[in-house]
């Protein structure tokens, strides 16, 4: 890695180990990152955002903090080293604008969304059709040339990132909405379309994207679907499973398979499909989605709510299902811990201050009539204070309270790390049973004691926990991480969870799988792996390591 | 002391507001309303100001159809004591000399000594029905509130307006009218309890025929269009091809 000054302030950014020495080089800065934030806020956040404008002082708060040395990976010498022929072949496929070699745009696709990976891929490229990527695979299939399928780059378990120089493929400018019918609601476009794009173009239409998560401004349909990405209302709208109707992908061979059926119902024998919704590019790479999309419903309710124990929030989640039925859309939880950051350093004021509970939770409605849910939510309310479920809290009046309490409960992927306002974050994705989900947090504060801050959030009603440790810096040989792993997951195999509930296992996880699925099932992952890709091409050294 | 504030019911801020298909009007069916932001700020003050033990009672007062209910709600979740809904046939004819006429009725039987106001309306951005209402009442006014003390006698209120050269500072004696700018506080969300007690809060109705207030209007609607959307730049490739432009298309020099 050569070591380039630039205008702005060198960084120190570590590379994976590899056993290398360190490595160190400048980065600039991520604007598509900054496009999103200013998308994203409103006017008092565009303030802070301002105020802590790109420069010296921003880049020294952003800290890139490596994965440690526990997974010691080699690169895969059967897979070759670009040459100047294949670069004149990729040329040839997607032409000069489709080619990128540019040093400062490589270095911010190469680095994920939370600087903790970094590959050292040497080639960008941006098809802009199916056939483009078709080709592209089909001679690094034969070249042996390992490629990195890349959307939005808004993973958090470095699956959107070279290990080490694969070329990188990015779906980008594959962003053309194909069609929309207005009856049915499906709606099919290319992968490289923003999520926020097409809700914004449903919206106009009267419907909506099933899916919604923090980094919607951000992230590419087809990464969407890739990683399964679950979101923040799965407990209304289910999973990209059920909502996807249709895919085209190209596979490691350049045969693209087109299962764009637009049909709610079709049995006809097996639903391949299914393979690639979550398979993180590593069996295929999705081109085309066919989605179905729901109506838009105009009555939108957001209680923000104070509970004093854990036993309360799962009493509240009954209560909500009793009581809201059918119009819950969303029921997150951050605890207090959490909270504190957030309102530190995103500028936001505490919607409950004289709360000091140690739990809040975030439940949205989402309905055809204002006055029948907001009777429902009145009904709801009033139980769950007599009975003493809640101790405090607030229902949003207007769309601007219920964006900052979004923002609120958002803020620790949004704001804190890339920001760098939270030091070295140990990110964990779990599901575990509701009932047990807590638990976890209160064993991982103990056995650290002061060393870091455990903060705990997610989606309670999916029982899907997004623990965060965060500590003032990163360092390997901190005994307190080895406290955190493997205790972490081992605890989660124990009660029979997931280690990974959403995020996906890129990178971080790809050793982990053995934590949450049986030995049997790992192998015929592997099986079809290597029917589908049998020179190993696609994502390589993700998911199944 | 008695504080009354008059809050309207606008389209939610942040919603994207479209014309209806005759030009008519914006649409509002099936769009989300929520309390004109200004208005809120002005409920903020006035508990603010009973909060300080200036005032004893905040009613908050609301003029329309029978959605004006919700809007007079939350300004009573928030913590206003009693509510006020004016019944109008529908709201669009409300213009701000109507709503003038009625708060003036309004006053003459409440008698408060303080009206508080948001600065203008989000939706018609008229910015008149302060200056009117103190006008018709012969009050001293103060628009463009971002900040306001009243006095321990309780007899004068010291405002501070924002203007165009900078920060206007003035005393008026009481009873007067206030508008509230963006700058005056950040208003409270409404809290559970609060919410709760609205529920039981009494909302007197009253009719404009009660109060001796004819609602018409001098002014028409005739049409409302978008305004001519935004064109796309153009890239230019060179700089003698700017020149160009700039010469012959911007007419710039």
């Amino acid at each position: 890695m050569n070591k380039r000054c630039t205008l702005l302030t060198r960084l120190s950014i570590r590379a994976r180990s590899t056993g290398d020495e360190e490595n160190s080089s400048s980065t600039t800065l991520d604007t598509s990152r900054y496009t999103f934030f200013f998308h994203e806020f409103s006017l008092s956040f565009q303030n802070l955002i301002a105020r802590v404008s790109p420069g010296k002082k921003w880049l020294e708060n952003c800290r890139a903090y490596s994965v440690p040395a526990s997974s010691k990976v080699v690169r895969d010498e059967r897979f070759a080293t670009l040459d100047d022929q294949d670069i004149k072949h990729f040329s040839g496929i997607v032409g000069s604008k489709g080619l990128v070699v540019d040093k400062d745009e490589l270095e911010v696709a190469n680095t994920d969304w939370m600087r903790k990976f970094k590959g050292s891929a040497q080639l960008l490229l941006r098809p802009q059709s199916s056939n483009q990527v078709a080709e592209i695979l089909k001679y690094s299939s034969s070249r042996r040339i390992a490629v990195v399928p890349q959307g939005g780059n808004t993973g958090l378990v470095g699956g959107s990132v070279p290990v080490f120089d694969e070329v990188i493929v990015n779906l980008g400018a594959m962003n053309s909405i194909i069609s929309f019918d207005e009856v049915s609601g499906i709606l099919i476009c290319e992968a490289g379309c923003i999520l926020e794009t097409l809700d914004k173009f449903l919206a106009d239409k009267g419907f909506m994207f099933p899916l919604d998560l923090g980094a919607k401004g951000s992230c590419q349909i087809g990464g969407n679907v890739s990683t399964n990405a679950g979101g923040l209302r799965l407990i209304r709208y289910g999973s990209l499973h059920g909502n996807i109707l249709g895919l085209e992908v190209v596979l490691s061979d350049g045969t693209i398979l087109d299962m764009l059926s637009s049909l709610r119902k079709d049995n006809t024998g097996y639903d391949l499909k299914q393979l690639f919704i979550g398979a993180e590019g590593t069996l295929g790479v999705v081109t085309k989605v066919a989605v179905l999309t729901p109506q838009k419903l105009p009555s939108v309710n957001v209680g923000f709510l104070a509970c004093t124990d854990y036993t309360s929030c799962q009493k509240m989640l009954l209560e909500a299902r009793k009581h809201l039925g059918e119009v819950l859309s969303a029921f997150e939880f951050i605890d207090s811990f959490a909270l504190d950051m957030v309102l530190k350093h995103s500028g936001h004021r505490h919607p409950l201050p004289d709360a000091k509970e140690k739990f809040y939770l975030l439940i949205e409605t989402t309905g055809s009539n204002q006055s029948h849910d907001k009777e429902k939510l009145d009904n709801f309310v009033e139980t769950v204070l007599t009975q003493g479920l809640v101790v405090d809290g607030t229902i949003a009046q207007d769309n601007t309270q219920i964006s900052n309490f979004w923002h609120i409960r958002e803020a620790w992927f949004l704001q804190l790390p890339p920001l760098g306002k939270a030091g070295a974050v140990y990110k964990y994705d779990l599901s575990i049973p509701i009932k047990d989900l807590y638990n976890l947090v209160e064993i991982l504060r103990e056995r650290l004691g002061g060393l870091a801050t455990v903060v705990a959030y997610g989606h309670l009603g999916d029982g899907n926990l997004h623990l965060n440790i965060s500590a003032p810096d990163y360092d390997e040989k901190a005994s307190f991480f080895f406290q955190i792993e493997p205790f972490v997951y081992e605890w989660t195999a124990a009660h029979k969870g997931s280690v990974s509930a959403e995020h996906g296992l890129g990178f971080m996880k790809a050793h982990a799988i053995h934590y949450s699925r049986s030995p049997e099932t790992v192998e015929l992952m592997r099986k079809m792996k290597a029917m589908l890709d049998p020179n190993g091409i696609l994502n390589p050294y993700k998911v199944i390591a | 002391m008695k504080v009354m504030v008059a809050v309207k019911r606008v389209v939610d801020y942040a919603v994207k507001v479209r014309i209806k298909a005759d030009k008519s009007g914006v649409e509002t069916s099936n769009t989300k309303m929520s309390m004109n932001p200004f208005c809120e700020i002005a409920v903020e003050e006035a508990l603010r100001i009973k909060e300080a033990g200036r005032a004893s009672e905040v009613v908050v007062v609301s003029m329309g159809g029978e959605q004006c209910v919700e809007t007079i709600r939350t300004g009573l979740a928030m913590g206003a004591d009693r509510g006020l809904h004016v019944i109008t046939q529908d709201s669009s004819s409300l213009f701000p000399l109507a709503v003038a006429k009625l708060l003036q009725a309004l006053v003459s039987s409440e008698q408060p000594r303080l009206l508080l106001l948001g600065k203008q309306a989000i939706d018609d951005d008229c910015n008149q029905t302060g200056q009117m209402v103190a006008g018709l009442l012969g009050w001293p006014q103060a628009t463009f509130a971002s900040k306001v003390s009243i006095s321990d006698d309780k007899e004068s209120v010291c405002v501070e307006r924002e203007v165009d050269g900078g920060i206007e500072t003035i005393q008026l004696q009481l009873p007067a009218v206030v508008t509230a700018d963006l700058r005056l506080n950040t208003p409270r969300y409404a809290t559970l309890p609060n919410i709760m007690k609205a529920k039981k809060k009494s909302i007197q109705r009253v009719t404009p025929e009660e109060l001796n207030v004819v609602i018409g209007s001098d002014l028409e609607v005739l049409e409302v269009t978008e305004p001519p959307k935004r064109k796309a730049g153009v890239m230019v490739a060179s700089v003698d091809e700017l020149l160009d432009k700039l010469k012959n298309e911007a007419r710039v020099f």
